[in-house]
């Protein structure tokens, strides 16, 4: 199998990588930059556990090689708050309205609801439900996490209550 | 949204607070065990069977270990003369359990040999390249046809396709069946499915031949796991040490996890390297714990002119696939409620439990109760519609009353507390239901399918397990403990040590809350871990809906006997009697004189350092442990099999409005409320999503979700795009109304939450798709009902109309 050295930009740092062609861009994350942030639940497509920003649109991790991701910005859950240690509003907001039970879908539903308040600031709540759409919970049901990022969206308009 | 309960005053407990979890989560610094890297660590593959039922002939390892990087390629053959065989709940000496296929498959996906090597990737290559020469056989795949004679035996040696069978009867079934004027009898239907998490099952152990220690790490969520390893790997239990520290993404019951940790325990002792196992997801859906409870009921009810049920007859069929493990003793639980929270005054039961060449069955949230729930609603429906009754009067009449608890059902459970009334009456006023059934009118005056769901179901919380017994004498089981460690540092911080993983509950944050409130510390300051298993103190596993009720008592107790300790303390050093001494937010004063006293962290430096202070005979230090039997458990069945089974009991009363598009079949939901009580909330926030997602759950089971077989025992659903789960979309806004009335069985009122909502959405879906379709004469009580056994239905009743 053939490996190359390639150099990804994740969470806003170049690092490099010694990987297989074939090897998945989400097993490189995990298993070789050691960014266990991002899930792999499925490795078909369908749960969006491994959902990365790239380039700032949402995608599924797994189903791309990560040689294919030279050359673009890749954000992880890792990389969504400004400084180590700190929340962005929108993990917050997930902490407010426990958006989460066992957390392992968590790091994907943050992608997916970052990447809906940036297109979209003020969405509802069928808005919400189509975003999170291709990202699977079995724990909650759903309702807190769309309550999460309806009330980062109240936060930044400064209409929460 | 919910409504803030009438509670005594408590400082934390019931009260809106951020869990103690969820922020490493956020973050995406969890710690599941994908995440655990140990050094040197080896990878898994396995080969699966395709063959439902085979003889294996001969496997030709030889290009696969040729592979560079492949270490070793273990087949059934090796393991099975190296280790024990596998746990199951039944009395079952004959059938035969390891990790691997010997000799045999028994059903599509079965795991017939592993290969060990350097990375996954390599490992799955290699595997591609073993031969397995197989002799392909005719499989056992109905259920009922288990009992006839003749059938493909699974178990050849256990002589028998069916593993379990017996009918017990509590009460006089057939006076009361005499006396009643009317009977109906039906058959309920559920359906293979189960929760697949989204987390599949993994595992990583290490073997230490110098310390004689059995790391494990797993995201597991199973009863004497440790002691099912040293059981199989034939080593002393103190050799076995499990990580309880992994977080479990996502478990509801079915991260058992035993024969893949056997698997990889067994190469780690023989070569020394560490070696992990983190199942795909076909390994996942088709060869690992992932199938739940798929069941046949045949009822027979028998009531009175006033539909008051007096009595039932309840045969449950339930398929376990090939392996039983602890699958059978499903049909156990349910006893623990099994006519509901109906006052029915005498029950038969048979239960049957067959062996199949499929997957195996594993525990499933609310262990086999959800689908008997689904059962007897579907019963009590019928005989609303049997009588022309109204179905909300018929359970009104039904219902046990607030002021007859605790109520003791024919096979002996307890009902601790309850005003299900008073819930199933708030569930109507919430819901609004004149306007909803208004709606619902005005939906199918536009010509459209619509119907509104009406279910009242319990949740029997902190389970004993004595039901074991009544399944295999030989398990004479009467608790399921659970335990805490409490410690006081000397500068006043405070830690709790539980000693089990976690899936999702939030037992970080449950301990935190109950220990703050009893010592009227703030919980954010409260360190919760989750000890090793060689650390621990004993344990049973957060199962059964049972951690807030026993670990939960646990803590209180432990944090009751801290306080007490440094109320002494302060006494001895004040000079005055312990019951002279008051303690109030973290300060002890002499009552009365309110200058004479000790603030918390002056006790904690006393009981540490300064044993001069100490009263004699007490011990340094401030710690305290529970180990906390499950209330009101402690005794076998009596000569009636009648046992009090669980401690708690919740309640749930569902209200879905759907509609139904007639040309496919989708089901839409259009509105869903539930009114339940758990008794006192720790933590509002946790029980409204285990309610929430338990509805979500509950929602899958009764229209989606099934793992399908071909008639031949081919497995047709061993993906996400086969086996559906619902996304947000399918899932509707839910409305959560939380009542409480305080269980006496416990230490501040609490009851169980942790299956939540799912213990009454299937049948109440289930109501709502058959109010829609009565109209058109459709009666569909198999789950799930997914749009194309609508569609076939609404299409075979217009061809019978025409």
């Amino acid at each position: 199998m053939k490996e190359l050295q390639i150099t990804l930009s994740v969470n806003g740092e170049y690092k490099q990588a010694h990987v297989s062609t074939r090897m998945t861009l989400v097993d490189c994350l995990r298993d070789v930059l050691r960014l266990t942030g991002t899930h792999v639940g499925c490795e078909h497509g369908v749960c969006g556990a491994c959902s990365i920003l790239l380039d700032g649109e949402p995608v599924r991790s797994c189903l791309m090689f990560a040689v294919q991701a030279e050359g673009h910005q890749i954000t992880t859950v890792e990389g969504l708050a400004t400084k180590d240690g700190e929340l962005s509003d929108l993990q917050d907001s997930f902490w407010e309205c426990h958006a989460m039970q066992c957390g392992y879908c968590t790091p994907g539903m943050l992608i997916a609801g970052h990447a809906l308040l940036e297109d979209n600031p003020e969405p509802d709540d069928e808005e919400v439900r189509e975003a999170i759409s291709g990202n699977l919970c079995r724990c909650t049901g759903y309702q807190q996490i769309i309550e999460a990022v309806k009330l980062t969206a109240k936060r930044r308009s400064g209409t929460a209550a | 949204m919910s409504t803030a309960p009438a509670l005594p005053n408590y400082r934390y407990v019931s009260r809106k607070r951020r869990t103690k979890e969820d922020r490493r989560f956020i973050t995406g610094r969890g710690k599941y065990v994908a995440d655990v890297d140990v050094p040197g660590m080896k990878h898994i593959a396995v080969l699966a069977s395709p063959h439902p039922r085979a003889n294996i002939l001969d496997i030709d390892i030889d290009a696969a270990m040729a592979v560079p990087g492949v270490h070793y390629v273990l087949t059934g053959e090796e393991i099975a003369l190296e280790t024990n065989s596998l746990f199951h709940g039944l009395d079952l000496p004959n059938v035969k359990w390891y990790p691997l296929a010997v000799n045999m498959t028994r059903y599509a996906g079965e795991w017939v040999a592993a290969v060990v090597a350097d990375s996954r990737y390599v490992a799955e290559d290699a595997a591609e390249l073993i031969q397995v020469d197989y002799e392909a056989l005719p499989a056992a795949v109905d259920s009922e046809k288990m009992l006839e004679d003749g059938q493909p035996l699974v178990h050849p040696d256990h002589g028998s396709n069916v593993l379990f069978q017996n009918t017990w009867t509590w009460g006089p079934v057939e006076q009361d069946f005499g006396e009643t004027p009317h009977k109906i009898s039906y058959r309920a239907r559920w359906g293979r499915s189960s929760t697949v998490p989204i987390e599949t099952f993994g595992v990583v152990a290490k073997w230490d031949g110098i310390t004689d220690i059995l790391d494990v790490w797993a995201s597991i969520q199973m009863p004497q796991y440790q002691d099912q390893i040293a059981n199989a790997m034939r080593m002393p239990m103190n050799n076995v040490r499990v990580h309880n520290d992994v977080d479990v993404g996502g478990s509801y019951g079915v991260k058992r996890g035993i024969k893949h940790t056997v698997l990889v325990s067994y190469l780690t002792k023989k070569f020394g390297f560490p070696v992990r196992f983190i199942e795909d997801r076909l390994d996942n859906m088709s060869g690992g714990d992932a199938h739940g409870p798929d069941r046949i009921f045949d009822v027979t009810m028998a009531f009175d002119n006033d539909g008051v049920i007096k009595s039932l007859k309840m045969r449950a069929l339930d398929d376990v696939g090939a392996y039983p493990g602890r699958a059978p003793l499903q049909l156990g639980k349910p006893i623990t409620a099994l006519c509901g929270p109906y006052r029915v005054n005498s029950i038969e039961y048979e239960a049957i439990s067959v062996t199949s060449n499929k997957t195996g069955q594993v525990p499933v949230r609310g262990f086999g109760q959800s689908p008997t729930n689904f059962a007897i609603e579907c019963g009590v429906e019928r005989v609303a519609k049997f009588l022309g009754l109204d179905r909300i009067e018929v359970r009104s009449r039904n219902l046990v009353r607030k002021e007859e608890f605790p109520w003791k059902i024919p096979p002996g459970s307890l009902y601790d507390s309850g005003d299900f009334h008073a819930v199933l009456e708030s569930a109507l006023e919430t819901s609004n239901w004149d306007k909803l059934v208004e709606r619902r009118d005005a939906l199918r005056a536009e010509g459209k399918l619509a119907g509104i769901g009406l279910a009242t179901c319990l949740e029997p919380g902190g389970g004993n397990n004595i039901f074991e017994y009544l399944f295999n004498p030989k398990l004479q089981i009467t608790t399921f403990v659970e335990s805490i460690l409490i410690k006081v540092e000397p500068t006043g911080a405070i830690t709790a040590v539980m000693c089990t993983t976690s899936s999702g509950q939030g037992h970080e944050t449950m301990v935190s809350t109950i220990a703050g409130e009893e010592l009227e510390r703030d919980p954010d300051t409260i360190r919760v871990l989750h000890g090793d298993s060689l650390e621990a103190l004993p344990t049973r596993s957060p199962v059964a809906s049972r951690m807030t009720i026993v670990l939960g008592t646990a803590t209180s107790n432990a944090a009751r006997e801290i306080k007490q300790k440094m109320i002494a303390i302060a006494a001895h050093d004040l000079g005055v009697e312990k019951d002279q001494i008051e303690y109030s937010d973290g300060e002890f004063n002499v009552r009365g004189s309110p200058s004479r006293k000790l603030d918390w962290g002056e006790i904690c430096h006393i009981a540490h350092k300064q044993f001069h202070r100490m009263p004699l005979g007490h011990e340094l230090g401030l710690q305290a442990y529970s180990v906390q039997q499950v209330p009101g458990a402690g005794s076998l069945p009596n000569e009636k099999n009648e046992v009090s089974l669980y401690p708690c009991f919740s309640f749930q009363a569902h209200v879905p409005l759907i509609e139904i598009d007639s040309a496919t079949g989708k089901v839409k939901i259009l509105e869903y409320y539930i009114a339940h009580d758990c008794g006192t909330p720790i933590n509002p926030d946790i029980v409204r999503g285990m309610i929430i997602g338990g509805v979500a759950h509950g929602v899958g089971a009764a229209l989606y979700e099934k793992f399908e077989y071909d008639p031949t025992g081919q497995l047709l659903a061993g993906s996400f795009v086969d086996y559906l789960l619902p996304s947000a979309h399918e899932i509707p806004p839910v409305t959560d109304i939380e009542h409480c009335t305080p269980s006496p069985m416990t230490s501040l009122g609490q009851k169980g939450s942790g299956e939540g909502g799912y213990l009454g959405a299937p049948a109440a879906v289930a109501s709502a798709v058959n109010d829609a379709l009565a109209p058109r004469g459709i009666e569909i009580n198999e789950l799930p009902i997914r749009a194309r056994d609508i569609e076939e239905a609404l299409h075979q009743s217009n061809l019978n109309r025409n």
